[in-house]
């Protein structure tokens, strides 16, 4: 039977992929020959929402991008009861075609693996590609230790930021002294620009669930929590449905398919506090307290939620874990760098051609990923840098996209792996501005605790914001670097140790930015408002358009005639540039 | 009037549970849009949770609001995919239709404006969510056209 799905994730959902899918339950409706019609999750093509996926009596897959519902009945006609795929539309196939193959072909799936190809909301869509069988061979096997080898052995670390050897933090877990122990799964995906622990929690649920039974088997834990944004509903929904059908079957409850070992699960709905993905925020918050994190140690492994052993690991991470059990670790550490094994997840996003998630080996360079698979820089404009590493990150500028992505080699850049967010930016993106950005967030969410985090960072973004309003001084470059420097050095948790990042980088590989702001009151990016003088060009057509716009009254000029402006009248709100359909207006 | 009507926080399967304050806080604020005074005794009645520590939790976490919303809650996503892509002038736009600043509602408790830090949609930036509804690739004035959208439904 003919089988049509359609990306059912947020992005999709937001690009009208609901509206898709109303029509082409009507369309199918009408035929002859029934057809079956499935939501799935998102395969990661997110530039080409809404998607639709066809698959026929042929066996090849063939994807469909940006199909709005005015395309459903050529689509239809054509393909399902046509049998000839509509050549236009087609961006990959499973036999290699279509104009964004490059895009998939080049990408290695592991937690990707069932993303867009499975209904999420179906345990037998799961279960019929091979899930929860990594449950019950581990289950049959008996062996918890032996669980705990082999992730050691795959060299999987953790994917939610650090980078910590996820066997390791387990082993220290088992072997922690104490009867009651806990898993908790850190899905407070808080990082701007990052969205991959989303994607995977709506396209695949069921992944992240089995890897924390795995876990809480090997550790001995009968108890998980999954610490989920608020922020994400639709994830929510999924992992609720995901738990009642995995209790269901019984894979969670009591004496698991008949073995000795119970596991259940609780779903805690953050309430907005980027600071509770820190790992004792996170479990204060899960406790039912402001999220505020405690020197460590004691680690969670040893005294984590209310003092009991706990591991707390990453949706990603989680999500490796079946698969690494059913194909060994070799299969795992085989891909990778000398000490950064498998596949990395990211999410490209902001000046780059196709943005999305991207699955790929450890070990590729960035210029591989923003050239090779995502199509370059949008409107061919100069590459500029790349943000990694959310507000813990830095820039990484263009000179450096040959870096390959491990965790020792971004952390050399100054940057940091992350949980995977990767933002492009091209020549208008202006790198104080960038700066000034990330403090504005530090700042906003630093828990209060520590005070150089606290005042530390508020005095950073105060002397950011004045040099992007040209009142910058003389100086300010090495306050930066003396408030970053005690900002580093005297904070408790991750957020304080790592907020100065984006200025350290923008300082290290952008300095001259920052001094032509100060010392020449420019922007070279044209970015920052402040900064800019507007002047009309001989390309102006005297249509008044502008004068009429001005909210100042600083254009003055006859019907065409060119205008001009007052520079001294003029408060640079940028109106004029708006409003000119010339584009003769010029800022500099 | 608006009637404040007695839920009973008893039967919530969350009292007395481990970390019940944050989900009853949830709930009160699903119920009612935002945390009334009211709601805040009553869960320090029946939780026994000191309401100073209450009131400590509901002010630390972003999501919890002590004031009330307008019908329509505008989010527009600053993340950084988002403010690389033109989200200050969509606030922009939005703040100056409606003639209200970030964070406020319109007299007529029809719209407030919030920002927020990311919404996960980070391929389709800029994105404004209006209550559930996300719409992605906005221009300022593609902005307010979706916020019209709203307004004329309201009036008709």
């Amino acid at each position: 039977m003919t089988r049509v799905t359609v990306g059912y994730s947020t992005c999709g959902i937001a690009a009208g992929a609901e509206e898709t899918y109303k029509a082409l339950e009507a369309r199918l409706a009408t035929l002859a020959e029934p057809a079956e019609l499935l939501r799935t999750g998102c395969v990661g093509m997110c530039y080409q929402e809404p998607l639709v996926e066809i698959g026929t009596d042929d066996g090849v897959r063939y994807l469909y991008g940006h199909v709005s519902p005015d395309k459903v009945a050529r689509l239809v006609d054509e393909h399902v009861t046509g049998k000839t795929p509509v050549a236009d539309w087609l961006v990959w196939t499973s036999s290699g075609q279509g104009t964004d193959a490059a895009y998939l072909a080049r990408q290695h799936r592991i937690v990707l693996r069932n993303c867009g190809n499975i209904d999420p909301e179906a345990i037998d869509e799961y279960i019929a590609t091979g899930g929860y069988q990594a449950l019950r061979k581990v289950l049959d096997a008996k062996d918890p230790e032996a669980v705990i080898n082999l992730v050691v052995d795959s060299g999987l670390r953790g994917r939610g930021g650090a980078g910590f050897l996820t066997g390791m933090k387990w082993r220290f877990t088992r072997m922690a002294p104490g009867a009651e122990k806990f898993i908790i799964c850190n899905a407070d995906e808080g990082d701007p620009g990052a969205f991959m622990d989303r994607s995977v929690l709506e396209s695949d649920p069921h992944a992240v669930l089995e890897g924390m039974i795995i876990a809480g088997f090997a550790i001995g834990a009968d108890h998980g929590y999954i610490y989920v944004r608020a922020e994400y509903p639709k994830a929510i929904e999924r992992l609720t449905i995901a738990i009642g059908q995995a209790a269901e079957r019984g894979f969670l409850g009591d004496r698991i398919l008949g073995s000795p070992h119970s596991f259940h699960v609780k779903l805690k709905e953050g309430a907005g506090a980027f600071v509770c993905g820190e790992e004792t925020a996170l479990m204060m918050s899960i406790e039912g307290k402001r999220g505020m994190p405690r020197v460590r140690p004691p680690f969670p492994a040893t005294k984590g939620l209310w003092e009991k052993p706990t591991s707390i690991n990453n949706v990603e991470t989680f999500a490796n874990v079946p698969w690494i059990v059913l194909n060994g670790a070799k299969a795992f550490n085989t891909l990778g760098t000398a000490n950064s094994k498998g596949t990395k997840v990211f999410a490209m996003a902001g000046k780059v051609r196709h943005g999305g998630l991207v699955e790929v080996p450890m070990g590729i360079t960035i210029r591989e990923i923003v050239y090779g698979i995502c199509g370059g820089i949008r409107d061919d404009r100069q590459f500029k840098a790349v943000q990694m590493g959310g507000p813990s990150g830095g820039c990484i500028p263009a000179e450096l996209q040959d870096t390959v992505i491990d965790y020792e080699s971004i952390n050399k850049t100054g940057a940091i792996m992350g949980s995977g967010g990767l933002v492009v930016m091209d020549d208008t993106t202006c790198m104080v501005d960038v700066a000034r950005f990330f403090l504005e967030f530090t700042q906003r969410e630093s828990c209060g605790k520590c005070t150089f985090c606290r005042i530390g960072t508020k005095r950073m973004l105060e002397v950011l914001t004045r040099i992007t309003e040209g009142e910058g001084r003389d100086g300010d470059i090495e306050l930066l670097e003396e408030l970053a420097a005690r900002t580093k050095n005297s904070s408790l948790c991750g957020l304080g140790q790592t907020a100065p990042n984006p200025v350290l980088t923008t300082l290290k590989y952008f300095r001259s930015e920052y001094e032509a702001h100060i010392t020449n009151r420019k922007c070279p990016a044209h970015n920052c408002q402040k900064l800019l003088t507007y002047t009309i060009t001989d390309d102006c057509s005297g249509c008044m358009l502008c004068l009429k716009a001005c909210p100042a009254g600083a254009i003055t000029g006859e019907r065409k005639k060119r205008h001009v402006i007052d520079q001294s009248k003029c408060t640079v709100c940028g109106e004029c540039y708006k409003v000119c359909n010339l584009g003769a207006i010029a800022k500099d | 009037m608006h009637e404040h009507r007695a839920y009973n926080f008893k039967n919530m399967h969350f009292v007395g549970e481990e970390g019940q304050l944050i989900p009853l806080l949830q709930q009160a604020q699903a119920e009612d849009g935002y945390l009334r005074r009211e709601r805040l005794q009553e869960i320090h009645q029946v939780s026994g949770i000191p309401l100073a520590h209450i009131y400590g939790v509901a002010t630390f976490y972003a999501q919890f609001r002590l004031k009330p919303v307008g019908k329509y809650l505008l989010r527009v996503c600053h993340g950084t995919a988002c403010h690389v892509s033109g989200a200050v002038e969509l606030s922009q736009a939005v703040e100056k239709h409606l003639g209200i600043p970030n964070g406020e509602t319109t007299p007529d408790r029809m719209f407030s404006i919030e920002t927020v830090s990311c919404l996960g949609c980070c391929s389709l930036a800029p994105v404004l969510m209006i209550n559930n509804a996300t719409f992605g690739n906005l221009s300022p004035s593609a902005a307010v056209k979706v916020v019209k959208k709203y307004q004329k439904g309201e009036r008709s």
